[in-house]
């Protein structure tokens, strides 16, 4: 989210004379932001290699080929989890992605912003994005039972509290990338008889879509790694079998890192530091997917 | 992108005034039905906002039915199991935790936002962008696992030597502040960016050095929005779960002890939840009135939050 914010203009400063910042406590000071942008990459660097080295004996087949299993834990796989990702990534994008691409294009092209309701939506968003997720795991416990569901640990449970957790940077992002399109566009779009509609869905949108699929790829890669909405659904552990669909009782990569690293056998630990792995994989092919998209398409005008 | 920014916030936009008419002057309905249809999809945040609300409170009330609502905001014990429900031990562990991620995370996250805002060239900024949103994008079971695996046993009883517990409020605390630092650095970066070059050039004119103009005229130029960025942190932190759930425990206690091990609001949230506990009993009323409250905590501060953001928005 942050790089699609704007970025600084230039302000750093041609220096002529550097004589000034040579002295002992600009220098110390520097060190320290130094320090500070270097701890990052550090912690990231040591958080994988760490994992990584945890991981190594159980970097094999059975790991996302298996299913779970209490009673051999050095042979205990991540199959259910991944493919259960899988099915939660793909309910979360067909609820977030048009919905948040909808509000988006509401709240640019057709809102009003002087008129009350307008405003209420653009506070409510803002403070919608920093709500727990647990907060959100919550609201979909409620939001099954009102639909019917008996049991709220299936896909479509998951993916609806994914999809409201990312509604808000689906939104915010999917803004911005309609608001970078120059209004000379759709200006020659009107004035050749076009309504706000027709240049909306024909101008705007399709010239905004290399920023809208970065945006959306990153919630997704957000929602990934989210547990804690998933564990108050209760969503279950042991599956020992495939989903199927939305309907499908299943479980998901980042539970079963957690049930793993809560149980005491060595074995389960390095299962977990394992799983986190091909969690990380996946999370950083996304992240990879998101810049390439946004390299290779977006448009400056 | 940033550039073109400024160009639509000139007015409305067009779908905002008129009535949708053909170039013939005939009028256009279906405009109308897509203007309504794209309402209601705007509406849902506010529809998800008042479901939160509705799910909190209603299993709450049922819950403060039994439980008086004094004891449970200034007791001092917390054992559903044993029928006590004071509240205070898990607010204490959550802001304990949170303090101590504070203590990381605004130091690191305002050191990394004044360079990427005061000193780095175009390329650096470009290479550690993406660098921190990578360090955001980290999962926080993972974070959690980390906490576990290697900063309690290396970095606090091998390098350190304290006297830790398995699960303690250090770690958790340490590992969180990391978790924040890009939320904080790059909304602090926002805000540092946005002070005026001018005022840049003034205090360089006046013969300051680029320290000085960092720490005097521009830190304090975007104050605001720098407490915008820690009051967001803050409220990641007070929030955030797997990490807590993790590493800090699962016993409450009342000890201001950060080497201990103590049970915070989320991780009690997601302990109890993995039990099963049938809709409607006291246990499921607890989860929810915990939730409650951690959502009337979180709402205050991002309340504040919007606030300063709205000032160092309106200041240039």
């Amino acid at each position: 989210m942050a790089s699609l914010t704007a970025t600084a203009p230039a302000t750093v400063l041609a220096s002529g004379r550097r004589s000034r910042d040579a002295n002992t406590p600009s220098v110390v000071f520097l060190i320290g932001l130094w320090a500070s942008l270097f701890f990052g990459v550090v912690v990231l660097l040591v958080l994988i290699i760490s994992t990584a080295i945890d991981a190594l004996p159980r970097l094999d087949g059975p790991l996302v080929a298996d299913y779970y299993s209490g009673i051999r834990p050095e042979q205990t796989g991540f199959r259910a989890g991944i493919l259960g990702s899988m099915w939660l990534m793909l309910g979360t994008a067909l609820l977030a992605v048009p919905l948040g691409i909808a509000s988006a294009l509401y709240l640019e092209e057709f809102a009003d912003r002087h008129r009350w309701y307008n405003k209420l939506i653009e506070v409510n968003l803002q403070n919608l994005a920093a709500v727990p997720s647990v907060v959100y795991g919550l609201l979909a416990v409620a939001a099954m039972s009102v639909l019917g569901f008996d049991r709220s640990g299936i896909v479509l449970g998951g993916s609806i509290a994914l999809a409201l957790l990312i509604l808000p940077v689906v939104i915010i992002t999917t803004r911005e990338a309609v608001r970078a399109v120059p209004r000379e566009i759709r200006e020659g779009s009107m004035a050749l008889g076009a309504t706000v509609w027709q240049t909306t869905w024909r101008q705007t949108l399709p010239s905004a879509v290399p920023g809208i699929a970065t945006g959306t790829i990153l919630g997704l890669s957000r929602a990934i790694g989210e547990a804690a909405p998933l564990l108050l659904l209760g969503v279950a552990i042991g599956v020992r079998f495939d989903p199927n669909g939305f309907l499908s009782v299943f479980t998901a990569l980042p539970i079963q890192i957690y049930t793993s690293t809560s149980q005491s056998q060595e074995e389960f630990q390095t299962a977990a530091a394992a799983a986190i792995i091909v969690l990380l994989v996946m999370i950083l092919g996304m992240n990879a997917m998101a810049i390439y998209i946004r390299n290779k398409f977006q448009r400056t005008w | 992108m940033p550039s073109s920014t400024s160009t639509s916030a000139a007015g409305p936009p067009s779908g905002a005034g008129l009535r949708p008419v053909s170039l013939q002057g005939r009028r256009r309905p279906g405009e109308a039905v897509i203007k309504a249809v794209l309402f209601v999809s705007a509406m849902i945040s506010i529809v998800t906002t008042a479901g939160i609300i509705i799910t909190l409170v209603r299993p709450s009330l049922d819950f403060f039915a039994e439980v008086e609502v004094l004891a449970f905001l200034t007791g001092t014990d917390w054992g559903p199991t044993r029928g006590e429900f004071g509240i205070l031990p898990l607010v204490k562990a959550t802001l304990l935790i949170t303090l101590i991620a504070l203590i990381v995370a605004v130091p690191v996250g305002l050191g990394a936002a004044m360079y990427l805002s005061e000193y780095a060239s175009r390329r650096t900024r470009k290479i550690f962008k993406p660098v921190l949103e990578l360090l955001a994008g980290v999962p926080s079971v993972v974070y959690g696992f980390f906490a576990l695996a290697v900063v309690t046993p290396w970095l606090l009883q091998d390098l350190l030597n304290l006297e830790v517990g398995f699960t303690n409020a250090l770690a958790a605390g340490l590992v969180l502040g990391v978790m924040i630092v890009p939320t904080v650095a790059s909304l602090a970066e926002d805000a540092m960016s946005a002070v005026p070059l001018a005022l840049r050039q003034g205090s360089l004119a006046m013969g300051a050095n680029r320290m000085q103009t960092t720490l005097r005229v521009v830190f304090p130029a975007a104050l605001s929005g720098i407490g915008a960025a820690i009051v967001l942190g803050l409220s990641r932190a007070v929030g955030e779960t797997m990490i807590v759930a993790l590493a800090a425990g699962a016993l409450p206690s009342t000890s201001l002890d950060p080497r201990e091990g103590m049970q915070a609001m989320t991780g009690y949230m997601a302990t109890t939840a993995g039990g099963e506990n049938p809709v409607g009993s006291l246990e499921y009323n607890t989860l929810f009135a915990v939730g409650l409250t951690l959502f009337v905590i979180t709402l205050v501060i991002n309340v504040i939050s919007i606030r300063l953001i709205r000032r160092f928005r309106q200041e240039y």
